[in-house]
């Protein structure tokens, strides 16, 4: 027996004797995922699948985890959220948006499985929610770009106009124009979440433009091969692309998602877990900061860490005002920050930022 | 030299047997496939092929069977038609589109009013949506001489496109916080399609799809339109010096199934899809030709290749749960059910002869 | 407000990947055979291009790999439809399915691996690029001044009356498979080897489907596949470079437009055909049909 194990026993055993006794601690806690696209896909899945992963190294004989990928957004869903169910998971994730109903309609037949939604706005007795505050990391990129521009333009590829996308174009278009005031931002929409040959085409369609930095918020690297071609900047996104540092990658957004999934497969464990919605950001390490490499200079490297570092601690939201939409009419007054409400269902563009959100 | 001489009539032992040898075929190459990847060939066969049937939990699979096998049941009993006379519809997955559309649509625009008539109206609009669809390359054809092979195929990209459009749009629902895809219609009671009787994942569209393959059975075998469609297909000529239409039956062939897929999209979207989103069009379209092609183009058929293949999706979600097969795998074993029943298909109509030569 | 100097070189890459797979599926369909698989043959190229450009650290053996991997897996569909006589829709359709599971499962070891990167041709464009031009040009040149383009197009039209002349009809069309999968499985390797860089599961996304589309845009000529390649690249590359220009477009409308320009395209040449009953114009006659020699 290794130390962890030996911890992790110890662990279990104060777990039955104190909490949950009902728990039977011979039979490892089952928890399920159902992955959207391929554990593959080097970007949203795959990164949900370092979590399960997580889950695994940290608790290891006490849980046991299962996925099944690739399962289509509608029927399939749910019968695939079923199955694992059936199967004896009582903890079960589902990692796309497209599973809330399916999540829903599953949870109420099952009311002693847990379940964990991601990015969805439904809960149930049984079903938290959970997402992560990528406009946090948003912030930082943009910073980093309104400083490397020398084209004063840059591009965001967004991927569909909702609000996650809305807020992160938002996010990095206020501290690009804050640390550079003659900044505009250029948007381009694939309408995909991973289609390599569009994405690369976007990019293209930005650079055209004049843009020499570019925020993508599609999951394939191919913007990142056009960049390296035209030698220009971009960020990672989702997973670290560190294939592509130290330029055109200079830093990268990370879905972490391993720091959640522990601490619920633990509350399980205990017994204190209850349905909640959760929005997590920097400070609770969901949203990394990628390595910001030698291509940026040390000041603005230093610079994005403060910003980084004030945003973890909740000195500074992102969203201060004063701020106004892009229509002119006013936002946020003076030192008052964006409510959690407003951002989550976030459809306009700040002012400043001249392109329309597609209706 | 081996060479193949077709049946004059079709064997009906090869029928039944050609199935099964393919099936095994699949069992046994799957099998290799498995064990060179690593997992345990006998217990991932019987995890497709048994398990969803009779294993620990089949009570719910079973029903689900049901569930998958339905709208490629409807499909394809539809295109069979067609295919017999040697219309080839291949852009199902349009017309299913499109009936989702024009379902969810009439279902949109009475919401939230709770009326008797919005599902039958729904199933009308479904199946006139579809209909419409299939009519684009029927007219196309009749008119122009237009492949209709081609026209419906390309119409399912601009029914793609159009989902897109709508979910996006028109269709998307204003209490969605902004994300993409329409109200859900099983939250809708009037407009839902649920299921019937608990249990066994018997919706509408499962009803209809049973009473599909009867109809389409009556039509072939005892409608005088039935013997039409078998003459036009097997002697075009002679059928056309036999008083039979050609334009007529395009028109006839293309619309039905055109409507059947166009109700199968309908009974998919206020059911188990339950919303208009982007991705609406999951493929059933496509896999209906081949269901309808392992079916022999014969309604009974159909009805059994349908089952066989929903049993291979859900078997196959089954081993990655329980044996942690990747999705990669499934697809590759069922790419080889496939090519084995489109293969072994040859001993129904064709008799290989032996003989030496020289 | 646009500038054509970026734009070209951005239409000409987004329409390499779709050209090839085309010309490829042109010739194909010349002799009578249609084959839904072009979406699992480029998959597969695109994997085997990446594994071997990784393994050899060549490009350009990347794109020898890719096309011997994508006529290999076009062999199966061959085998299926030429000897066993299967219906060819059918059997296109499960040549995708199984292209996309082969190409997910090989691939696995290959995730997170970066390509080496491509020697750029004249203007800066991958030889790729260019070669593709050669292509057309040496495509439409086999079938209409050669002989052996000849006796494709005669099997193609009408595969009893090439039998009958003593044309050898499954071997055109099976070598005309097996090109059709070369060239479909070098269209794959474009991306993955010229414009990502990088193997991804399912990263062909659907340009298979585009370049069956292409083929009957192009009214079954290597000039029109050219010109069709450039339509539905060109679409793509035009309505985001709208969008980065600040013009908002509505984007699933103007992407439905290349089909919908199809549609009307082939009827008319059909309508053309029909009415004025010239020969030589329009799908081949035997498009889609199996052929069993009875003597």
């Amino acid at each position: 027996m290794n130390r962890r194990e030996l911890i992790a026993s110890v662990a279990a055993l104060s777990a039955v004797t104190l909490a949950a006794p009902a728990f039977a601690q011979d039979e490892p806690l089952k928890v399920g995922f159902i992955y959207v696209g391929p554990v593959g896909d080097g970007g949203w899945t795959y990164q949900h699948d370092l979590g399960r992963q997580a889950v695994e190294a940290e608790f290891g004989d006490r849980v046991e985890t299962t996925f099944i990928e690739s399962v289509p957004e509608g029927a399939d869903a749910e019968r695939a959220i079923t199955q694992l169910a059936l199967a004896g998971n009582t903890l079960i994730f589902t990692t796309s948006f497209g599973f809330m109903d399916a999540t829903i309609n599953v949870a109420q037949k099952f009311p002693d499985v847990k379940f964990e939604h991601a990015t969805g706005y439904k809960r149930a007795d049984n079903v938290a929610t959970y997402d992560a505050r990528f406009y946090e990391g948003r912030a930082v990129m943009g910073t980093i770009a309104g400083r490397m521009t020398e084209s004063n333009k840059i591009g965001y590829i967004g991927s569909f106009p909702i609000p996650e996308v809305i807020q992160g174009i938002n996010s990095s278009y206020i501290h690009a124009k804050k640390v550079n005031p003659d900044v505009e931002m250029r948007v381009v929409w694939a309408y995909s979440w991973f289609d390599p040959a569009k994405e690369a085409d976007a990019a293209a369609a930005l650079l055209a433009e004049g843009v020499d930095v570019i925020l993508q918020h599609t999951d394939s690297t191919a913007p990142m091969a056009k960049l390296q071609e035209a030698g220009a900047i971009g960020f990672g996104q989702a997973s670290d692309m560190a294939n592509f540092a130290p330029s055109p990658r200079v830093s990268s957004i990370i879905d972490n998602w391993a720091p959640y999934y522990i601490e619920r497969v633990g509350a399980v464990l205990d017994g204190t877990w209850e349905s909640k919605a959760t929005w997590a950001g920097i400070a609770e390490g969901e949203v990394e900061i990628g390595e910001i490499t030698e291509a940026v200079p040390a000041e603005v490297k230093e610079e994005a860490l403060a910003l980084k570092d004030a945003i973890a601690s909740g000195e500074y939201h992102p969203f201060t005002g004063p701020l106004n939409k892009a229509d002119g009419t006013a936002w946020l007054a003076e030192g008052e920050t964006a409510s959690d409400e407003d951002l989550s269902g976030m459809n306009f563009f700040v002012e400043g930022i001249t392109a329309q959100i597609p209706q | 030299m081996i060479r193949l001489v077709p049946r004059t009539e079709t064997a009906p032992v090869w029928q039944v047997a050609t199935p099964i040898l393919a099936v095994l075929a699949t069992m046994i190459a799957g099998g290799l496939l498995f064990a060179v990847m690593g997992y345990d060939p006998l217990a991932a066969i019987r995890t497709i092929f048994w398990d969803p049937l009779f294993g620990q939990a089949a009570a719910y699979s079973r029903p689900q069977l049901l569930v998958k096998a339905g709208p490629l049941i409807l499909i394809a009993s539809g295109l069979a038609v067609g295919f017999r006379a040697g219309i080839w519809n291949i852009g199902a997955e349009g017309q299913y589109i499109i009936g989702g559309l024009c379902g969810a649509g009439v279902a949109l625009a009475a919401y939230p009013g709770e009326h008797w008539w919005l599902f039958p109206a729904m199933i009308a609009a479904g199946a006139a949506g579809g209909w419409a669809w299939g009519m684009i390359p029927a007219l196309l054809r009749n008119s122009f001489g237009a492949s209709e092979i081609l026209v419906s195929l390309m119409l399912v990209y601009v029914a793609e496109r159009c989902a897109a459009w709508m979910a996006f749009g028109p269709m998307k629902n204003p209490e969605g916080f902004g994300f993409p895809g329409s109200r859900n219609l099983q939250q809708y009671p009037s407009a839902a399609n649920p299921e019937l009787i608990a249990g066994t994942g018997a919706h509408w569209g499962v009803f209809a799809a049973a009473l599909a393959v009867l109809a389409t059975w009556v039509l072939m075998s005892r409608h005088i339109r039935g013997l039409h469609i078998r003459a036009a297909g097997l002697a075009p000529r002679a059928a056309r010096f036999a008083g039979v239409r050609p334009e007529a039956l395009v028109a006839f062939c293309l619309g039905l199934s055109g409507a059947l897929a166009g109700m199968a999209g309908l009974f998919e979207v206020a059911g188990p899809a339950g919303q208009i989103t982007d991705s609406f069009g999951s493929g059933y379209g496509f896999t209906a030709i081949i269901v309808a092609f392992l079916g022999r183009l014969n309604p009974f058929g159909i009805l059994l290749a349908g089952l066989l293949l929903a049993l291979t999706y859900i078997g196959g979600e089954l081993a990655q749960l329980t044996m942690q097969l990747p999705a990669a795998t499934v697809q590759v074993f069922q790419g080889m059910l496939l090519f084995f029943l489109l293969g072994f298909d040859l001993l129904t109509r064709f008799r290989v002869e032996r003989r030496i030569t020289a | 407000m646009i500038d054509l100097t970026t734009l070209i070189p951005a239409l000409l890459i987004a329409a390499t990947p779709i050209l090839y797979a085309a010309l490829g599926e042109l010739v194909v369909e010349r002799a009578g055979v249609l084959n839904l698989g072009v979406e699992g043959m480029m998959i597969v190229g695109a994997l085997a291009g990446f594994a071997a450009a990784v393994a050899t650290g060549s490009p350009a053996m990347g794109f020898v790999a890719a096309a011997a991997a994508g006529a290999a897996v076009s062999m199966v569909f061959a085998l299926l439809t030429q000897f066993l006589l299967a219906n060819q829709v059918a059997s296109g359709l499960a040549l995708t399915l199984f292209g996309l599971g082969l190409a997910a499962l090989f691939g696995k070891s290959y995730e997170g691996v970066k390509a080496p990167a491509m020697m750029a041709g004249p203007m800066g464009l991958n030889w790729m690029v260019w070669i593709g031009f050669v292509a057309v040009a040496a495509i439409w040149f086999f079938l209409n001044r050669t002989r052996p383009g000849l006796i494709l197009r005669g099997v193609g039209e009408n595969h009893d009356a090439a039998h009958g002349l003593g044309h050898p009809v499954r071997r055109v069309r099976i070598a005309a498979i097996a090109f059709g999968g070369a060239m479909a499985g070098i269209g794959g390797a474009f991306i993955s080897i010229a414009i990502v860089l990088q193997w991804t599961e399912g990263m062909t996304a659907g340009a298979g489907w585009i370049a069956l589309a292409i083929v009957v845009f192009s009214n079954w000529t290597a000039p029109g596949v050219l010109a069709g390649a450039w339509l539905f690249g060109g679409v793509t590359a035009l309505q985001l470079r709208l969008q980065a220009a600040g013009v908002a477009v509505p984007v699933q409308l103007l992407s439905m437009a290349p089909y919908l320009a199809t549609i009307i395209v082939l009827t008319l040449i059909s309508a053309r055909q029909k009415f004025s009953r010239r020969a030589g114009l329009g799908a081949p006659g035997s498009l889609g049909q199996n052929f069993h020699a009875l003597r």
